[in-house]
């Protein structure tokens, strides 16, 4: 596992992801209303729409091209779809975002 | 080691077993499906909307190639099954490809009858069963003007609708002497024969053809009587023959269709036939729902599972072209012992007839009203005496009908007639799943899914589960509220709320911060009601709004420049070759609008492809007034009677950028040839010598709609004028997502009608347009080129 450096706590806007590629892998971050980070891989695996791009709602993202809805802490897809993203454990320290690769 | 299953037949009867095998049992088989089509698995029923264009190729597919691959189906596709070897166990494909199997399915269906008459083969002499059919006929549609349908049953008559939509001159022949014969009784038929000449249908009654004329190409026909008729294309609908080829060439039992047992099993051991192929008890059936109930029964048996043995379905019809209603179901014979009961109508051209023996309904004919048709069809399966009913009933009260009452009936009442599901089946999914749309119900039981007619009634039963004791329409704007649209924006006057948050908050959302569906309403809403207090979210907009770029399906975007009008010239042109070369964008397509579209642009490099532009946004991607489409009008045209280009231009400059509920789309047309289309628009011009006819509520997309013709003024400044108001008037008093046709219809055009054109009434609505937008209506692309806040925010991607 590396920590890797995502950026500035503030260079994130509330309720929108990022997309950040860590060698071959795409992963989404977010920052919840609460501050809370969360990430998950940034394909779905319905069509692989970028899960960035979704619209976010408490712990979840609704896909952006069929809705498609996951469960940012575990990656599960949520009924009456089926499927799972990976996730990924974050880190805040000083105000400045880790993702665990 | 997995046994291994073998589909003989892409179609819906063979598929549709998979899927009730796999719901069974998903890990019993290996299984392989051998189809002779193209296409993966597809509606074959609603062909008729795809000739009738009221549904593309696409959406008429059921299983799309990912189904397959989920389900580690292995599909040898456009490859047909020629050989098959019982004894060894093994089929051959036309392309040599060698199969074995433990069970294999036959599900081969059946094809069009072609008349065996000279000339039967001649080029322009087509069947109707399969997308190819389609598409050839759609395509000579495009290139003839005169076309002959033999055969006046449900497929042949739903073919030359499909033809005369698409402006042909269609006669029909018909050897009987009323149409569907085998479907209605004399007077349906003939109320529908009038009906549908009334929709300009041309008919032959009792003509038998002798011959087709034509040396290359197909130019008339010859009847028996000696009398001829001249046509381009021939479309052959008499009937099916089930498709038994395959089975000939071995020991299974044909006769006229591969004879199975009320298991669907064939004689030889291992081989099972479903649907239009089989022939059960003498009996072969060419509708969807008998296949459906064979396929339950088939796949339980293969799954041992125990199963009640098939004993023939019930069937009933409708016809799919509009303006006709028909309903037909069980024996609609009067024979020896068969009474009928029959009511007309000839105020509402309506007409019941139901046919009964010994106090139990065995046929039902209905024609102008078939909304019970459901009901009938439940008595008639159910076997239930009607003694309780009154037969014959003259203007009973408005509410005194509890018929179509959904809460009444009992759990095993049939509401999807093409899947058999009950009534039982949709309320435990709804209640199980939290179901909360038609499609959702759909998705989950099937039912609706084929031919779609029982859409009400399942709204109905939803209604009915998700109301409680009363039944009442779900009214929520989604799944997170209760609340309507309507109270929703009165409550954010009324308690002056002014983010999405504190509407989640005050009006007891069940998420409290929405979903999908509510919050870029719930955004948009406050826009328009709060323009200065309310700052736009973007964390609401979808994704194309918030980047101003659409999104494609493999998640890159695209940029279309503003072109106002769709005018262009050599300097706009050889930047966008210039920044598409660079940038290695992958696809450049003049739009649907008349605009040239970047595609597959990669997100971070937009602001860059932006800057370099140096030209403004098309608003190519947003629920907002999109562009105005002309034609070159008065400049060039020797028919153009007015500067449509010119006029074109003014409108989209003067109400660009601005939101509206659904997409807001434009065209100026300079004479009444209407290059432009200008009858499928929300707000469409056309010029003529005197000024400009205003059409409003024309909708392309999903749901064609014709606009209707609001008045003819003589000014450009009065069409400007008449067109801000109208979008003010949608704007506050649109439902979000809802196109300007369903929101005409909803308001009453009259009323829309009156608002517009009262002097007044227009100018408020256009001052409160000026106040709303003011300040909102800058070009995205430069403030997301000259702001890097934004830029880090949205554009970037973080690589390591």
């Amino acid at each position: 596992m590396e920590k890797i450096l995502v950026g500035q706590l503030a260079s994130l806007a509330p309720r929108m992801g990022k997309e950040v590629i860590v060698g071959e892998q795409k992963i989404a971050v977010f920052r919840l209303s609460d501050d809370r980070i969360k990430a998950i891989e940034n394909v779905c695996p319905h069509k692989q729409g970028p899960l960035a791009e979704g619209t976010v709602s408490g712990e979840y993202v609704f896909c952006p091209l069929h809705d498609y809805k996951i469960n940012l802490n575990d990656g599960q897809v949520q009924e009456p779809d089926e499927g799972c993203v990976r996730s990924y454990e974050t880190i805040v320290e000083a105000d400045l975002v880790y993702i665990m690769v | 080691m997995k046994e291994k299953l073998v589909l003989i037949g892409n179609g819906m009867a063979g598929v549709r077993t998979i899927e009730e095998i796999l719901d069974r049992d998903p890990n019993r088989y290996q299984i392989t499906i051998i189809g002779e089509e193209k296409y993966p698995n597809y509606n074959r029923i609603m062909l008729s909307n795809v000739l009738q264009k009221k549904m593309t190729v696409s959406e008429i597919i059921t299983n799309p190639l990912e189904w397959y691959e989920e389900n580690q189906i292995e599909l040898i596709n456009h490859d047909p099954a020629v050989k098959m070897d019982p004894n060894n166990k093994t089929i051959s494909t036309s392309s040599g490809k060698e199969i074995s199997y433990d069970k294999c399915i036959l599900a081969t269906g059946s094809r069009a009858f072609i008349l065996p008459v000279e000339g039967a083969h001649l080029p322009g002499v087509v069947g109707f069963r399969t997308i190819d059919d389609t598409e050839n006929m759609l395509e000579a549609a495009q290139k003839y003007q005169r076309a002959v349908v033999i055969g006046g049953g449900l497929l042949g008559l739903e073919a030359a609708k499909g033809l005369l939509d698409q402006g042909m001159d269609v006669t029909v022949v018909h050897l009987e002497k009323w149409l569907m014969e085998t479907q209605l009784d004399e007077k349906a038929g003939r109320m529908l024969q009038a009906d549908l000449e009334k929709q300009g249908l041309k008919f032959l009654m009792e003509k038998a053809t002798q011959k087709i004329l034509g040396e290359t190409r197909v130019t008339g026909l010859a009847f028996s009587d000696g009398t001829t008729i001249e046509t381009d294309i021939v479309v052959m609908s008499i009937g099916i023959r089930s498709e038994t080829t395959l089975a000939r060439t071995t020991t299974i039992e044909v006769n006229r269709g591969i004879v199975v047992d009320d298991f669907m099993k064939t004689n030889v051991p291992d081989v099972f036939a479903v649907g239009e192929c089989a022939e059960h008890n003498g009996n072969v059936y060419g509708l969807v729902a008998p296949l459906f109930e064979q396929g339950k029964v088939l796949a339980d048996v293969l799954t041992d599972k125990e199963t009640k043995p098939y004993q023939g379905s019930t069937t009933f019809t409708s016809l799919k072209v509009s303006g006709c209603d028909l309903y037909s179901a069980g024996n609609i014979r009067e024979t020896e012992g068969i009474n009928s009961i029959e009511a007309f109508d000839g105020i509402n051209y309506t007409y019941k007839k139901i046919f009964v023996r010994e106090n139990q309904v065995v046929g039902v004919v209905l024609y102008g009203d078939t909304s019970e048709g459901n009901r009938y069809y439940n008595i008639l399966r159910k076997n239930e005496s009607i003694e309780e009913y009154t037969p014959v009933s003259l203007l009973h009260m408005v509410g005194e009908e509890a018929s179509t009452d959904v809460s009444e009936w009992p759990d095993d009442e049939v509401i999807c007639g093409c899947n058999g599901i009950d009534k039982g089946t949709i309320m435990t999914a709804i209640n199980e799943k939290d179901l909360t749309s038609v499609a959702d119900v759909t998705k989950h039981t099937k039912a609706g899914g084929s031919c779609g007619k029982c859409k009400s009634v399942i709204g109905d039963v939803l209604a009915y589960a998700l109301g409680g004791e009363v039944v009442s329409a779900p009214t929520g704007i989604c799944a997170c509220t209760d609340l309507t649209r309507d109270q929703i924006v009165t409550q954010i006057y009324a308690k002056k709320l002014t983010s999405s948050t504190e509407v989640y908050r005050e009006l007891n959302f069940s998420n409290p911060e929405g979903c999908p569906k509510c919050r870029p309403a719930i955004n948009f809403y406050l826009n328009v009601a709060w323009p200065k207090e309310h700052e736009d979210e973007k964390e609401s907009r979808y994704v194309n709004e918030r980047l101003y770029a659409n999104i494609q399906n493999d998640g890159t975007f695209s940029v279309i420049p503003r072109m106002r009008g769709g005018k262009t010239n050599p300097q706009q042109l050889l930047l966008i070759a210039k920044v598409a070369e660079k940038y290695d964008v992958p696809m450049v397509k003049v739009t649907g609008s008349q605009r040239i579209g970047l595609y597959g642009v990669k997100k971070d490099d937009l602001p860059k492809i932006w800057a370099e532009l140096e030209m403004k946004s098309a608003g190519a991607y947003a629920k907002a007034v999109r562009s105005v489409k002309t034609c070159v009008g008065a400049n060039f045209c020797r028919f153009g009677t007015q500067d449509s280009m010119g006029l074109g231009i003014k409108l989209e400059q003067r109400y660009e950028f601005i939101d509206t509920p659904h997409k807001f789309k434009m065209g100026v047309s300079a004479c009444p040839r209407s290059c432009v289309e200008s009858g499928v628009k929300d707000f469409g011009i056309i010029g003529v010598d005197n000024g400009f006819q205003i059409y409003v509520g024309g909708n392309g997309g999903t749901e064609v709609k014709e606009a209707v013709l609001l008045t003819t003024v003589e000014t450009e400044q009065e069409v400007i004028d008449i067109c801000g108001a109208m979008l003010q008037y949608y704007r506050e008093t649109g439902i979000y997502a809802e196109r300007t046709a369903p929101w005409i219809e909803r308001m009453g055009f009259e009323l829309v009608k009156d608002v517009l054109l009262d002097p007044e009434k227009r100018q408020e609505l256009l001052a409160a347009l000026d106040t709303a937008v003011t300040g909102r209506r800058g070009n995205p692309w430069d403030e997301v080129v000259e702001d890097a806040q934004t830029r880090q925010e949205l554009y970037t991607v973080g690589r390591v």
